[in-house]
């Protein structure tokens, strides 16, 4: 049960360059699903859908539904295809690691890519920058400036302690519920490897609680996406 | 089972690995590009393309529907106006006929009464002459037998006058 990374350290002989091995795996593999549902969907587009391409475009209305419930579609809708990204990514990649989890030589290599804080982060913090970047594309610097001083100059700290403080969150929340998620299921795997009473008894949990994680890797996915949106219209919206 | 070791090796684990964030980030945006170029253009498109199908589809309903109610209030009108027609000519056949008639039976009875007036203008003459005729042919005659019959008592003057009284006498009766 003791689970090590299959760390690959000191890349290019760079001190600080270190690969968690399984984490590339995980997200190449999440993104090689996403890329593969959507460019299958895509495939013989029809007026009249059918199959996964009914799907995919109820995924399209979703996301333009949270985006058009943020701001007007006419900034919105540059932001569709990010909205669908992320979606679409982080729920494969929540999802991936309720499957199964597997371990190789005791290092943990089949996981989700979410369950790893440093790639949260990295989500969470590229959202934030792009915020930031649309606000000085659409709004312009001078009126992007000034979102900092409203409603009172004094405010200005605050508003960037805002900026970290949402990266963190946006980040640590999925990281926690999908971390949590994991820890419990690999809690459970290891009561039912135990022995026959452990097996029967951790079948329904098990079950259950796999039940529950691909839920709140739905609904980490669509708050994850949320969230993007709302600190999107924060930056490129007038009434804000 | 329940292994706090798990923990804190997992937990071990979570020193911030500087590559898997470039990875994460790398493979993101490539993900990102990827979809957008193979999967949401065509996607978005095909949803535009619909979109602005069944707009245009309800516009040319639309005109359809129009048109159609156009069409078939032009015909209801066309209708109304030959059945309008069909009145008039009717009307005016009739009015015709009934003026045909009267002149035709004027006309015939003018022409009767022409003929008729004829026959008798001609009927007139005919008596008038039939009288002179047979008033010559009675003088004549009647000379020849009176002559016969009194050859030798009256002179012929005599005679002459006598007859002539008798036979105005005769044709005064008429």
């Amino acid at each position: 049960m003791d689970h090590g990374a299959p760390l690959l350290e000191d890349v290019f002989g760079l001190s600080w360059l270190d690969f968690n091995l399984s984490n590339v795996l995980m997200m190449v593999i999440a993104s090689a699903i996403v890329f593969i549902l959507a460019v299958v969907a895509s495939r013989n587009l029809q007026r009249k859908p059918k199959g996964l391409q009914n799907f995919m475009e109820w995924v399209i209305d979703f996301v333009k539904g949270i985006i058009g419930g943020n701001m007007d579609w006419k900034t919105g809708k540059q932001f569709l295809p990010l909205g669908l990204t992320l979606l679409m990514y982080i729920f494969v990649a929540n999802i991936l690691g309720v499957i199964t989890m597997i371990t190789i030589n005791h290092e943990l290599w089949w996981k989700s890519p979410t369950s790893d804080p440093g790639i949260t982060l990295t989500l969470a913090a590229m959202v934030i920058l792009l915020t930031n970047f649309y606000g000085i594309k659409v709004m312009g610097f001078k009126e992007y400036g000034k979102g900092f001083f409203k409603p009172l100059p004094f405010m200005l700290p605050f508003k960037i302690i805002e900026e970290f403080a949402n990266t963190l969150t946006l980040g640590l929340r999925l990281f926690g519920n999908i971390y949590a998620g994991e820890i419990l299921l690999g809690l459970l795997a290891g009561m039912m490897t135990s022995g026959v009473f452990g097996a029967i008894g951790g079948f329904i949990p098990m079950m259950a609680w796999q039940g529950f994680s691909i839920f709140i890797g739905a609904i980490q996915a669509f708050i994850f996406t949320m969230l993007t949106m709302v600190y999107m219209s924060h930056k490129v919206s007038h009434d804000h | 089972m329940l292994d706090t070791n798990m923990l804190v090796l997992n937990a071990g684990g979570f020193n911030f690995n500087a590559g898997d964030m470039i990875a994460q980030l790398v493979v993101f945006i490539i993900l990102l590009f990827l979809l957008k170029k193979f999967a949401w253009k065509p996607l978005m498109g095909i949803m535009k393309e619909r979109e602005e199908h069944i707009a245009s589809e309800i516009d040319t309903a639309e005109k359809n529907r129009a048109e159609a109610e156009r069409l078939a209030k032009e015909a209801q009108d066309e209708i109304r106006n030959t059945r309008a027609q069909a009145q008039q000519i009717i009307e005016d056949a009739k009015q015709t006929a009934k003026e045909q008639e009267q002149s035709i039976v004027l006309a015939a009875r003018t022409e009767a009464d022409r003929i008729k007036e004829a026959a008798r203008v001609e009927i007139q003459q005919e008596r008038d002459k039939a009288i002179q005729a047979l008033q010559d042919q009675v003088a004549s005659l009647s000379v020849k037998i009176a002559s016969k019959v009194i050859e030798k008592e009256l002179s012929e003057k005599d005679q002459e006058k006598l007859i002539s009284e008798y036979i105005k006498e005769v044709g005064g009766e008429r």
